[in-house]
């Protein structure tokens, strides 16, 4: 499944509870449109650590990079990006 | 004189006109421009009918233009009323019925809300929609910038005078119907204030407002900062922290009032990325902050006063802990807000002495005047006092004292759960679950929580061949209640335990049960 498709099935089974595509905007605001509560970023937070393999920073969990299925997506997809740990490069050529 | 809650508005905006006041959605407004546009919107809906005393209505999240809509329905000589932007539509309509509102702010994104409340609250003259709209051709209202846009800028007359009730702040009771504290511009005044006395407040003093504005604590830190002089920077909510510690760097706040989730949210954070030098005070209320938190709090924040506190909707504020105590009574709320008294009182009204576990009660200005349209409840919580019509507060809480007379509270004496540091009726939820086809039997309760002091959870028994998921309860109750009163977990049960007297017995559910855990 892709990263969108799995972000958006977490946040439509565990914060509105429902299989309906239709009540999930990719750019609506989690937080404006009152999809996840304030307690429910740390719940999304730990879904995309999980899920994703990824390890959030503190100061990461900003509402640009967490707000809304897309801005998340995005978010994601930059850090699987990013090299693991600053060696990675010098350990593939060995 | 500042004798009315609107004044601080307008005396603010005479001493520091160009003063930024508010830093809200990107946006910074100055005490003339708030004082401006509030005057605007006075004389529109003085225009549109609104009479002395009348009920505005605003549901809108933290924002300007809730701010400007609290000041212009007090310059209109109306009684604001600010709602949660989470309350469910049906609950808004059962408050704005409550309180026979004439006038009701919301975003124009909700307009298919608005058009039901037309309907629902016959009460209801003037609706006025704020931002951008799905089809802003067929509103079901007015448009907030046509409203100040055909209003003149400068103060309306206004005839209020301080025994006039200034708003109500609708609050959780343990009936569950959601009941009004009516408060007067003199209770407002004075418990600002005091507080303000407290806290040691100047006009230099940059406070962050995370809370909600429905919600007195939040409610309050706009209404103490337009007092003082200072700047006010408003935050939707506490829900991403690095957000609200990045701003705290950025506009150098001096106050942050806080509750016992947002402080278990920060002891959780790295905060090294972040200069959070410019504070020079957190508060805590709404619930206990565990003594442990307290003090790692004190360990990563050894510039900042701490304090602790405690109080109720009914008086606002009710006692505070000198910075200076915090580190030998950790535990305590401390002494009663300057200018007020309390005591502890058992079953039978005797004052009780230090040590002595008894039912706090609060005298003095502070002391709002009872619930809206609602004599009974009034009555239980508000008894006479020492003259004619003196009214004491009756807390409905625990406390004893120690032999300096410090406070330390025990428990509720009703079965409210606090979670977030909002209250919820688990009277309310029980109601919303009975609604849903297949429930036979429910009990809702508090259990603790590392992070939000404790958690709704609902126990549930269903009927003979009914099916119900986790997933059917929480969409139904997503539907119904606010975002803080939507269980965090569901129990499915074959029966609930009984007292003696045949009534559930919720202590028993509160300890695991024999056979293990159900679902869910």
């Amino acid at each position: 499944m892709s990263i969108p498709s799995q972000i958006r099935r977490y946040i439509l089974e565990n914060f509105l509870f429902t299989d309906d595509e239709t009540r999930l905007r990719d750019d609506a605001s989690f937080l404006e449109e009152g999809i996840v509560d304030s307690t429910g970023v740390l719940e999304l937070v730990m879904f995309v650590e999980e899920t994703f393999g990824i390890e959030v920073a503190d100061e990461e969990i900003l509402p640009e990079n967490f707000d809304s299925v897309e801005r998340l997506t995005r978010y994601v997809e930059a850090k699987l990006r990013e090299p693991v740990f600053a060696g990675a490069e010098a350990v593939a050529v060995w | 004189m500042m004798r009315l809650v609107h004044h601080f508005l307008e005396q603010s905006a005479e001493r520091f006109p160009d003063k930024v006041a508010l830093v809200c959605d990107g946006r910074r407004l100055t005490y003339a421009e708030i004082e401006e546009q509030a005057n605007r919107l006075a004389h529109g809906l003085r225009a549109r009918g609104l009479q002395r005393g009348d009920r505005v209505a605003v549901w809108l999240p933290n924002s300007a233009e809730a701010a400007v809509a609290i000041f212009g329905a007090l310059k209109a000589e109306g009684i604001f009323v600010v709602l949660n932007a989470t309350t469910p539509t049906g609950k808004v309509a059962r408050i704005l019925n409550n309180c026979t509102a004439s006038a009701l702010v919301l975003p124009a994104r909700q307009s298919e809300d608005a058009r039901f409340l037309q309907q629902a609250v016959p009460s209801l003259g003037t609706v006025i929609l704020c931002g951008d709209a799905p089809s802003p051709a067929e509103l079901p209202g007015l448009r907030w910038e046509d409203v100040l846009g055909a209003a003149p800028p400068t103060r309306p007359p206004c005839r209020t005078i301080d025994v006039d009730l200034a708003c109500l702040i609708y609050t959780s009771g343990s009936t569950g119907d959601p009941k009004g504290v009516m408060s007067t511009h003199a209770n407002v005044v004075f418990a600002t204030g005091s507080i303000i006395q407290y806290l040691e407040n100047t006009p230099e003093d940059i406070v962050i407002n995370v809370l909600p504005l429905s919600f007195d604590y939040g409610l309050y830190q706009l209404l103490m900062v337009f007092r003082f002089g200072g700047t006010l920077v408003l935050e939707r909510s506490f829900a991403y922290p690095a957000a609200v510690l990045r701003r705290i760097e950025e506009e150098r706040v001096t106050g942050l009032p806080g509750v016992p989730t947002l402080y278990a949210m920060l002891l959780q954070m790295n905060l090294s990325p972040f200069d959070l030098s410019s504070l020079r005070y957190m508060t805590n209320t709404a619930a206990t902050l565990p003594v442990e938190h307290i003090r790692r709090l004190r360990a990563r924040f050894p510039w900042v006063r701490f304090y602790s506190m405690y109080g109720l909707t009914e008086c606002k504020r009710v006692c505070y802990l000198p910075p200076e105590e915090l580190d030998r009574r950790p535990g305590s709320v401390g002494i009663p807000i300057p200018g007020t008294e309390v005591w502890i009182e058992d079953e039978s009204g005797r004052r009780l002495g230090p040590g002595e576990v008894g039912e706090l009660v609060v005298r003095g200005s502070h002391v709002m005047q009872g619930y809206w349209n609602d004599p009974e409840e009034t009555a239980r919580r508000y008894r006479p006092g020492r003259y004619p019509a003196e009214r004491l507060l009756y807390t409905g809480d625990l406390f004893y004292m120690d032999e300096d007379g410090f406070l330390y509270f025990v428990a509720r004496k009703d079965d409210i759960i606090k979670t977030r540091g909002e209250k919820v009726a688990p009277r309310e939820v029980e109601e919303v679950l009975y609604r849903l086809p297949g429930v036979v039997e429910v009990a809702v309760v508090g259990v603790p929580d590392e992070i939000l002091g404790q958690a709704v959870k609902a126990f549930i028994v269903c009927g003979n061949g009914v099916r119900l998921t986790p997933q059917d309860v929480l969409r139904h109750c997503r539907a119904h209640l606010e975002d803080f009163a939507v269980p965090r977990s569901v129990e499915f049960r074959e029966s609930l335990p009984k007292t003696p007297s045949g009534k559930i017995d919720r202590r028993a559910l509160l300890t695991p049960s024999p056979e293990g855990p159900g679902e869910g």
